[in-house]
């Protein structure tokens, strides 16, 4: 276990920044918290959770997958990708940690996803420990340990000095490289940590929703459930849960005509929007409470169907806090999941 | 990086071809630049044709894959993409990735069995990739019997090679049908579901038990198609059919065509019908 | 102001419930926590009795809501606080409900709470959240309980309050309130004051963090197209997400110019949007404008009223004078 003390943090961050590009927690006016560029000095947000997921850095809202030149009856394709710049994302929480293996399982699996591979590559996690969850959390109910938050570097703050653990080979590596800016160091202070950490996690209020009732298989236990239509009434069929869930993945390509060209673009998009299915031969979901149940259905019962019993939610509340008319996946978990829930 | 395939990012191809099937589905012939077949598929499977700008589409590919110097795409004019195509002419250059889907399993549980092709409109599109097929490797089969049908005698899709070929093929059996009486035509008039349960009801007992059924068309023509089945003796486990979503990636990712735990894009698009009673009804 | 309690209006929602003249209720449904409030149907005073709640999270405005609840069969209770009423008028206005399948109960209101604001003030672990007159106790997991001025976490639309008045209704419950003085131009005049290129900067600044999500949109009591064109793919505009940042802003200005002079100022916008953008100050620019050129006018004042936009008269400002102003 190595460690550098706070009053040091300056010297550890410029140190990553000298071989990587750094994103570190920022805080923002009126209570925004974000991801920024790390630039000398910057200071570091203790906040629990950025508004937006680390999703973004892997899967970003839009991006151009390739260029189009087109003359007369000729078409030429533009291939634009290139190698991704190494990057390090610090301050990751375990929630969010957890999300980019839930990714991984839909972009790694074949035929890989090139644009999401190659920055999965170049990106290494700082993950952190999580000393002050909140009401919104429940990541213990889909067996993560905000503990133990995992990443390739498991990072621990402390009053006066973080810790680091390396977890994976990327986080051997990037940890060799910042020994000048650390210390070797027992494990005591984390220890520490861990227990307080346990202790608040028993806590919070969310801490006994149980996700057994779901998972593999269970498609025809919840699919025609009549609490679907109460659940769903007040949905406003926005886009907001689904765009900062950091699982969500489904994506619409779309093109754009500039004056060079086409660009074609990947974009988010939702299964909560109408015309997520639409074509123009019919649509097989016609109402927003098809719409609101597919999305859970997928967190809850297909997602884990295809991955081993994963879920595709990772409990980082984001959504509970967001929702426009407060319905979220621990509602829809508390009223579907019966005696285990109540 | 770039040596890196990427599934997203498609092939240049060339239209060679393109047959006015009836008013509105045309069928559009497709190769690479150096004029190959721009990849090898299996009966049932899709690929993603587009014109930058106008849009990508998933549509199911007709030929058979034993056809060795092109492959073919009949599509009925009814979007954005598909009305470009409709609009498009000879040496026009197209994007095309795939083959996508799991297409018919002709080397599997077709082999040995009597063929019953069911198909409406443009759901004999995917179902004639198969029917040409089977038709080519006669001797893995047994007796092959197709009904067809569409609204009028001009809405038949594939109406010169069902007449110059198929109805010649003396192997093969043609049921042809249209929704209503219509002058010049003296074959069979009626929608297809009593019309397959017309002809089906004449197989004997070992025969039904030895025949699979493949079935493409409109909702409607399917559900009734299948009930009419049912009550000769047809169970689901010899039916296979395809289906149609709106899909954008064709790998599995992008989420819409997710109906319960499978991707139509990647599981489907087709399925034997007792693996499409166990999803959700949402297709 | 008299506070008006769940329980009376559990109440008057009993008594119309059993002399048949609704058939059911919209209300807010209590969740998980103190705050997070969900619009529901009830169909009975017992499903009002296990989760109804009124109070200082009741904020969610339910006149779009008659929208699709007028499709259906029988009648709907709806309680409208004095700013619901505006939007409830203007959606009569254009004829998007019908108004024979409600019944409209005007409540008082004190004013509506900002979870956001006791979140930044208390940090992490609400547990609970009590309102007394003045103040709000707030316990917390870390720090015990917190005591917070109600004034200090009203969200901004109540702190700038533009009416306690109902204008509209089929009963009211307490005394009806006036029309106020508010000072919800303030924010707007000093955007004004900024130069161009400010302007530019707190705009961009703001709507960079959009995500498209169209929370703003999909709650706007105004935007009640049954297809709007951001979603229709035929209408040549359709985007899910910005290609660029000029289209960012194209997607906010577009909708401000759209619901110009049917905004009734409700600032559901802001409430809801994830990214805290404060889209209610595009809205209040054009009301500004509106007012300025053709007179105070408020969208949803009363049922049938020409908005000046759609309505010529000689008095009209000439374009070439706001041009002008606009180069100002």
């Amino acid at each position: 276990m190595r460690k550098c003390s706070l009053s040091n943090s300056t010297a550890l961050f410029n140190k990553i920044a000298e071989n990587a590009t750094l994103y570190i927690p920022v805080d923002l006016e009126k209570g925004r918290v974000a991801y920024k560029k790390y630039a000398d000095g910057m200071k570091m947000s203790d906040a629990l959770k950025t508004d937006r997921s680390a999703k973004d850095f892997f899967f970003p809202q839009t991006e151009n997958l390739m260029e189009f030149k087109t003359e007369g009856k000729s078409i030429e394709i533009i291939d634009n990708r290139s190698e991704a710049e190494d990057f390090v994302v610090f301050g990751v929480r375990a929630c969010d940690v957890k999300s980019l293996e839930v990714l991984d399982k839909v972009f790694l699996a074949e035929p890989v996803d090139s644009y999401y591979k190659n920055r999965r590559e170049h990106g290494v996690i700082v993950s952190m420990a999580c000393t002050r969850p909140t009401e919104t959390c429940f990541c213990g109910t889909f067996g993560i340990d905000a503990s133990a938050p995992k990443g390739d570097i498991e990072c621990y703050k402390t009053d006066d000095a973080f810790y680091f653990n390396a977890v994976t080979e990327k986080g051997e590596a990037l940890l060799a490289k910042l020994d000048g800016v650390t210390e070797s160091s027992d494990e005591k202070a984390v220890n520490e940590q861990k227990e307080q950490i346990k202790k608040v996690l028993d806590k919070l209020p969310l801490k006994d929703l149980k996700a057994d009732e779901f998972g593999a298989d269970k498609t025809d236990k919840f699919f025609n459930s009549p609490e679907w239509k109460n659940l769903s009434e007040a949905c406003l069929g926005c886009g907001t849960c689904t765009f900062v869930c950091p699982t969500c993945q489904c994506y619409d390509i779309k093109d754009f005509k500039t004056n060079k060209g086409v660009q074609r673009f990947r974009c988010w998009d939702s299964c909560m929007y109408s015309d997520f299915t639409k074509m123009s031969a019919g649509q097989p979901r016609l109402t927003q409470m098809e719409r609101f149940r597919q999305r859970f259905m997928h967190k809850l019962v297909y997602f884990p169907t295809n991955n081993d019993g994963m879920f595709s939610c990772v409990g980082c509340g984001r959504c509970v806090a967001k929702c426009p008319i407060s319905m979220n996946i621990v509602k829809v978990m508390k009223t579907l999941g019966g005696k285990n829930n109540d | 990086m770039t040596n890196v395939k990427e599934p997203l990012i498609p092939t240049v191809c060339v239209i060679t071809d393109i047959r006015q099937d009836t008013p509105d589905v045309k069928t559009f012939r497709v190769l690479t630049l150096d004029g190959k077949k721009p990849f090898i598929h299996k009966p049932g499977q899709c690929a993603m044709l587009s014109m930058p700008g106008v849009g990508e589409a998933l549509f199911s590919i007709t030929s058979s894959p034993t056809n060795t110097e092109y492959v073919e795409f009949s599509i009925k004019k009814c979007g954005c993409v598909t009305s470009w195509l409709h609009a498009a002419e000879v040496g026009q250059q197209i994007t095309v990735r795939g083959p996508y889907g799991n297409g018919f399993p002709v080397e599997t549980e077709f082999k040995g069995q009597d063929m019953l092709f069911i198909a409406g409109g443009i759901g004999l599109a995917p179902v004639r990739s198969v029917i040409n097929y089977v038709r080519d490797n006669r001797a893995n089969y047994g007796k092959v019997d197709i009904v067809y049908g569409s609204r009028s005698k001009d809405d038949l899709v594939f109406y010169k090679e069902i007449i110059d070929e198929w109805k010649n093929d003396p192997t093969v059996n043609v049921h042809l049908t249209i929704d209503r009486e219509q002058e010049g035509w003296d074959g069979h008039v009626g929608f297809v579901p009593n019309f397959v349960k017309e002809v089906a009801e004449k197989f004997d007992e070992d025969k039904k038990a030895k025949t699979t059924a493949v079935l493409c068309g409109p909702p409607i023509m399917i559900k009734f198609t299948l009930q009419g089945l049912g009550e000769i003796g047809f169970n689901k486990e010899q039916i296979y059919t395809t289906l149609e979503l709106r899909m954008k990636c064709g790998i599995g990712k992008c989420g819409r065509c997710n109906v319960g735990s499978k991707y139509v894009c990647k599981d489907g698009p087709v399925f034997r019908m007792d693996q499409l009673d166990a999803l959700p009804d949402e297709y | 102001m008299q506070k008006i309690t769940r329980e009376a209006l559990i109440e008057k929602a009993a008594a119309l419930l059993s002399e048949g003249k609704v058939d059911r209720v919209l209300g807010w449904k209590s969740g998980e926590f103190s705050y997070d409030v969900t619009p529901a149907i009830f169909n009975n005073v017992e499903e009002m009795q296990k989760d109804f709640v009124y109070g200082d999270f009741s904020g969610a405005n339910f006149s779009k809501y008659l929208v699709k609840e007028t499709k259906k069969d029988g009648k709907v209770l709806i309680f409208l606080k004095p700013c619901d009423t505006y939007s409830f008028n203007q959606l009569l206005t254009e004829h998007r409900f019908d108004r024979e399948k409600v019944y409209a109960v005007g409540i008082p209101c004190d004013g509506m709470i900002d979870e956001n604001k006791i979140k930044q003030a208390v940090g992490d672990g609400i547990l609970s959240i009590v309102s007394e007159s003045e103040t709000v106790k707030v316990e917390t997991l870390y720090d015990g309980v917190k005591e917070l001025n109600r004034a200090d976490v009203f969200s901004e639309r109540c702190l700038n309050c533009k009416s306690k008045k109902h204008v509209a209704y089929d009963e009211l419950i307490g005394e009806d309130g006036l029309v106020l003085d508010s000072n919800r131009f303030d924010e707007v005049a000093k955007l004004e004051k900024m130069t161009a290129d400010e302007r530019f900067a707190f705009w961009q600044n703001e709507l960079s963090r959009c995500i498209r999500c169209n929370a703003c949109r999909d709650i706007c009591p105004a935007c009640t197209c049954e297809k709007c064109v951001f979603d229709n793919p035929n209408s040549g505009v359709e985007n899910k997400a910005a290609a660029n940042s000029f289209e960012e802003k194209m997607f906010h200005i577009i909708r401000a110019f759209h619901v110009a002079g049917r905004c009734t100022d409700c600032g559901e916008c802001s409430r809801v949007c994830p990214q805290h953008i404060p889209l209610h100050l595009l809205n209040r620019k054009f009301i500004k404008d509106i007012n300025t050129f053709y007179g105070d006018y408020q969208a949803g004042a009363e049922v049938g009223s020409r908005a000046p936009l759609v309505n010529y008269t000689k008095e009209d400002i000439e374009p070439s004078e706001a041009v002008n102003r606009g180069d100002e």
